[in-house]
C-alpha cells in the first residue's frame, strides 16, 4: 500500500491539471489587472503581472459609475434575495401538505409546474413589465423572477420529509398553520433554507440581462449589466463592417487592464460567500437532482 | 376508521391560512409567467404597439410560414442544436470521468483543494467569463502564444467560424464539470463497499473495479441526468453565446434566444420574435414532458 504506484501519478497530475486549468483564466485575469497597460495590449501577460502597477485599481476608486453600479447589486441582492426567500418558504409550505391536508393542493401545483414547463417567452415578458411602468424602476430587477420554482420544489420536498407527527402535536397544543411554519418547520430547515439563500444571492449579483433590457438610467444600473456593457461597447454593426485588423486594433486600446480589474473586484462578493457555498450546495445539488 | 381520521385531519388543517400563504407568490405567477402567455397572442398578429394586442390584424399562421421559409431560421435552430448536444455530451464525459478520477483519489488534502477550484466556475457569471476569454482567446492571448509555441499561427479565435462553436461547447465544459461531477461523486458513495472488498479477493485491480463496479454503478445517475437534459435542447446558453459572439460568428454561434432577443428587442419585430420564442417554448414543453416520463420510466424518478 505505501509504495507509489504509476496509476496514482497519473490519477494525481490529472486532477492537478483540472484544478489548474480551472484557475487559469482567473489567475490570468488578475495578472493582467496589475500589469500595465501596454504590456497587457501586446500580450506579455501571463501567470504574472508585468510592470507591477495598481494603476487600474486607482483609476476604479475614482469612477463612480462602478461604484454606484456595485450599491445597486448590493442593494437587489439584500431586497431581491428576502422577496425570494419569503415567497418559497410560504408556498413551499401549503405545497408539502397532502391534498387530505390541503384540498385544493393539486390545482396550485398543477399552476406551478405548468410555469415551470413552459412560459410566455422574452417578448411577452418584456411587455408585460413595459405595460405595468416598471421600466427603469429597480422593481423591474426583482419582481419578475420572484418566484423561483426550482428552489420551491426543493423546499417543499424537504418540508415533506418532516415527520408528521411532530405538526400534530403542535396542533394539539393549538397552534396554527403559521406558528408550526415559524416555529417547527423553518428551525429544522436551517440548512435546506441557507442553500436555497446562497444560490439566490449568486443568481442576484450573476443578473445582467434584465438590467440590460430594463433599466435605463445609469444610476440603476446593476453592476453585471455595466460591466456587460463595457465589453460590448463596440457596436455590433461597427465590427460588422470592421477588417479582422481593424477590429483587433479597436480591441487592444480598450482598456483591457482596467476591465480586467472591474472584473476582480466584481468577483469579490463571489469568492467571500464561496466557502458557505461549497458548505451548502453540494447538500443542495444533491436534494434537487436525485431525489429518493 | 378512514372517515374518523380524515375529519379529524381536516380540523386541525383549516384551509383558510394556506390559501393565505400562497397568495403573494400566486400573484406573482399569475403575473409575470401567465399572463405573458396572452401576449403570445402577437406571434399570430401583425402587431402593432399604437393597436394594442387586441386591435392588432389576425394573420394566423403567415409569421411561421414565413419563418420556416428564412434560411436564418434554419441556420440557427441547427446551431442550437448542435451546440447543446455537444454541450449535454461532452459536460456528461467530462463529469464522470472527472468524478471517477476523484474517487480514485486517497490523498485527502488534494481531493479537497481540486474540489474547491473546480467548483468556482459555476458560479462565475459569464459577463466576467467573457471579459476572461477575451483576454484568453485574442490574437496575443495566452492560446495563441501556446499555438505558436508548437509552431502554429496565432489566431483571433473569438471572431473565427471555424473555432467559436467549439470555444462555446469548450468553455461550457471547462465551467460545469466540476459542478456537474457533484451527483456523480454523490453516486459513488453510495455504492457499498462491500462490492470492491469481493472484487478484490477475487483479484480485480483497481482499473477493472473501475470498469466493472463503479461505473455501472452510476450508470442510472447517467442515464437520469442526460435524460433530464433532453428538455434543454432548443436552450444553446444564451448567457454565453450573447457575451461571447458578434456578428462575425452569426453563422455558425447564433442561436434561437440570441435571434429572439435581436428580433424582438432590438429591432422591435415583436411578431416575428413572439413567433419564434413560441416555436421554441413548444418544443421545449413538449421535450420536458418527454423527458419527465422517459426518467420516470428508465430510473424511477419524479421530480415531484
Amino acid at each position: 500500500m505505501k509504495r507509489i504506484k504509476i496509476s496514482d501519478v497519473v490519477i494525481y497530475a490529472l486532477l492537478i491539471f483540472s484544478g489548474l486549468i480551472c484557475l487559469v483564466p482567473i489567475w490570468n485575469t488578475i495578472a493582467i489587472s496589475f500589469s500595465d497597460k501596454t504590456s497587457a495590449a501586446l500580450g506579455l501577460v501571463r501567470m504574472l503581472p508585468v510592470n507591477f502597477t495598481l494603476a487600474s485599481y486607482n483609476n476604479m476608486m475614482e469612477e463612480t459609475q462602478f461604484w454606484t453600479s456595485f450599491m445597486v447589486s448590493i442593494k437587489r441582492v439584500l431586497i431581491g434575495v428576502s422577496i425570494n426567500m419569503i415567497v418559497t418558504i410560504l408556498m413551499a409550505y401549503p405545497l408539502s401538505k397532502s391534498p387530505r391536508e390541503f384540498h385544493t393542493k393539486n390545482i396550485y401545483m398543477w399552476i406551478v409546474v405548468f410555469t415551470m414547463l413552459f412560459n410566455g417567452g422574452l417578448v411577452p415578458t418584456f411587455m408585460v413589465v413595459n405595460n405595468l411602468h416598471m421600466m427603469d424602476t429597480f422593481w423591474a430587477l426583482v419582481l419578475p423572477g420572484a418566484v423561483p420554482v426550482f428552489n420551491v420544489i426543493l423546499l417543499m420536498n424537504f418540508f415533506k420529509g418532516i415527520p408528521k407527527s411532530l405538526e400534530e402535536s403542535a396542533s394539539m397544543d393549538g397552534a396554527g398553520p403559521w406558528t408550526v411554519l415559524a416555529l417547527i418547520y423553518l428551525p429544522l430547515s436551517k440548512a435546506s433554507l441557507a442553500t436555497i439563500a446562497l444560490f439566490s444571492v449568486v443568481t442576484h449579483w450573476n443578473s445582467y440581462f434584465d438590467g440590460k433590457i430594463y433599466i435605463n438610467s445609469m444610476e440603476k444600473l446593476p453592476l453585471q449589466t455595466y460591466i456587460q456593457s463595457l465589453s460590448a461597447s463596440l457596436n455590433a454593426e461597427q465590427m460588422a463592417m470592421m477588417t479582422a485588423e481593424e477590429l483587433e486594433e479597436q480591441l487592444a486600446v480598450s482598456s483591457l487592464t482596467f476591465n480586467s480589474a472591474k472584473v476582480v473586484v466584481s468577483m469579490i462578493p463571489i469568492l467571500l460567500i464561496y466557502p458557505f457555498l461549497q458548505k451548502y450546495f453540494v447538500t443542495g445539488m444533491v436534494v434537487g437532482a436525485v431525489k429518493e | 376508521m378512514k372517515k374518523n381520521r380524515s375529519s379529524a385531519v381536516s380540523r386541525t388543517h383549516k384551509q383558510g391560512p394556506y390559501h393565505l400563504m400562497l397568495l403573494p407568490g400566486m400573484v406573482l405567477l399569475f403575473i409575470f409567467h401567465l399572463v405573458p402567455m396572452v401576449g403570445l397572442l402577437m406571434a399570430f398578429e401583425d402587431f402593432m404597439p399604437i393597436k394594442g394586442l387586441f386591435g392588432s390584424k389576425f394573420v394566423g399562421m403567415a409569421n411561421f410560414q414565413r419563418l420556416f421559409k428564412l434560411p436564418t431560421f434554419w441556420r440557427i435552430l441547427r446551431n442550437t442544436i448542435v451546440i447543446s448536444v455537444g454541450k449535454l455530451l461532452l459536460v456528461m464525459v467530462a463529469s464522470v470521468v472527472f468524478a471517477l478520477l476523484l474517487n480514485e483519489c486517497r490523498h485527502v488534502k488534494l481531493k479537497r483543494v481540486v474540489q474547491t477550484t473546480v467548483y468556482l466556475p459555476h458560479f462565475l457569471s459569464w459577463v466576467i467569463l467573457a471579459v476572461m476569454f477575451s483576454n484568453i482567446f485574442s490574437y496575443t492571448g495566452i492560446v495563441s502564444q501556446i499555438v505558436q509555441f508548437f509552431g502554429g499561427e496565432p489566431e483571433m479565435f473569438m471572431i473565427s467560424n471555424t473555432w467559436f462553436r467549439k470555444i462555446l461547447i469548450g468553455g461550457e465544459v471547462w465551467k460545469e464539470f466540476g459542478y456537474g461531477a457533484i451527483v456523480y461523486i454523490a453516486a459513488i458513495t453510495n455504492i457499498d463497499p462491500t462490492m470492491y472488498e469481493a472484487a478484490s479477493i477475487d483479484g480485480a485491480g483497481r482499473w477493472k473495479k473501475i470498469w466493472y463496479i463503479t461505473l455501472p454503478s452510476i450508470v442510472p445517475t447517467i442515464i437520469l441526468m442526460t435524460t433530464l437534459n433532453i428538455g434543454k435542447l432548443l436552450k444553446g446558453g444564451f448567457d454565453q453565446v450573447f457575451n461571447l459572439y458578434s456578428p462575425l460568428v452569426y453563422e455558425t454561434g447564433d442561436i434561437i434566444d440570441t435571434y429572439v432577443y435581436r428580433m424582438g428587442l432590438v429591432d422591435l419585430q415583436y411578431s416575428n420574435g413572439t413567433a419564434v420564442g413560441l416555436f421554441q417554448s413548444l418544443i421545449g414543453f413538449v421535450l420536458l414532458v418527454i423527458a419527465y416520463k422517459l426518467a420516470d420510466k428508465l430510473v424511477g424518478y419524479r421530480v415531484f
